[in-house]
């Protein structure tokens, strides 16, 4: 049953590339604090003059995913790609309330936004079955080679599914996005600052070209 | 033994403050399912959580794992244990240094 499902797949993903599908679902990934929210909304601010969620210094400030459908991207070469965008909260394997509370938060209001937290994690999890590509983003001044990046760009590869990683975060002085592109040889990477928006047309170039 | 099974011990374990290490490592889809039981099991001052490291495997899998789509054959080794009890400290292509802790540490 499983070489039956398999053929399904493989075949599902042959003919999507050979009719160079226009329209795709695409989750935003990464652990917390990546800077998933603020690419999300400079994608969406940029092609259609909204924004989708609220960033924060706080980690697990996206608790929920947000979605925005229908925003076409298109590249200098004339490629585009009309995109569903899922900014899905921060991926980890621990949550304690405790972190919280060292930004300023009571106990109460750091519990709660912990259960929120798992609860989000759980959601991340769930949308990887309903999506046609992955932005999975990193920080650039942090060690790329965490867990949760690795099992996410593990799972896009057995699920045979474009992903593209994010090298966020390099405007800042200690930001090194070679050591994310030394870690994941195997996938494109864009270096870009979410916040700047530093770099931010060849993410577009790149995004139209490969899930386009 | 199933996937579900063997996540399901290896969570107990775990969060009766054990720390596992899987010769064989888990598949990337054991791994996600793992880290979502993970998150319906966190409690407040009970369990925050898992501290989980892997190495890839080395071997792309034989021709017929490749006819029946298993390319991806998972990793070659996982260590999992409490969040609160195993941090790691440094990983590199060949080990990893962890700082095992009893009761709830830094």
């Amino acid at each position: 049953m499983s070489i039956i499902r398999n053929f399904r797949m493989n075949f599902a993903v042959w003919m999507r590339r050979i009719f160079m599908k226009k329209r795709a679902k695409i989750g935003i990934y990464g652990p917390p604090n990546a800077g998933k929210t603020t690419l999300a909304n400079r994608i969406i601010r940029d092609w259609s003059g909204e924004e989708l969620g609220s960033a924060s210094e706080i980690p697990h400030e996206t608790r929920r995913a947000m979605r925005k459908d229908g925003v076409t991207i298109s590249g200098v070469n004339g490629s585009s790609i009309e995109l569903d965008i899922v900014d899905t909260p921060g991926m980890a394997t621990k949550i304690d309330f405790k972190e919280f509370m060292a930004y300023g938060m009571d106990e109460i209001e750091a519990k709660k936004r912990a259960k929120e937290a798992t609860e989000g994690v759980i959601e991340a999890v769930k949308w990887l079955d309903d999506l046609d590509g992955i932005l999975l983003v990193m920080d650039a001044t942090e060690d790329p080679y965490t867990q949760v990046n690795v099992t996410v760009v593990g799972n896009m590869e057995a699920r045979k599914l474009p992903l593209l990683i994010i090298s966020n975060k390099i405007d800042l002085p200690n930001s090194s996005p070679s050591r994310i592109k030394a870690a994941f040889p195997q996938h494109p990477t864009v270096s870009i600052s979410a916040l700047k928006g530093s770099n931010i047309d060849n993410l577009y170039e790149a995004i139209a070209k490969h899930f386009g | 033994m199933s996937s579900a099974e063997k996540i399901r011990l290896i969570l107990n374990k775990v969060k009766n403050g054990r720390i596992v290490v899987l010769e064989t490592g888990l598949t990337p889809e054991e791994e996600i399912r793992l880290i979502e039981m993970t998150m319906t099991e966190i409690r407040v001052d009970e369990f925050s959580g898992i501290e989980i490291e892997s190495y890839p495997a080395r071997k792309k899998g034989t021709f017929i794992d490749k006819i029946r789509g298993k390319t991806n054959t998972g990793n070659s080794m996982t260590v999992v244990g409490p969040a609160n009890q195993l941090r790691t400290v440094e990983k590199d292509e060949y080990q990893i240094t962890t700082r095992v802790s009893v009761g709830d540490g830094d």
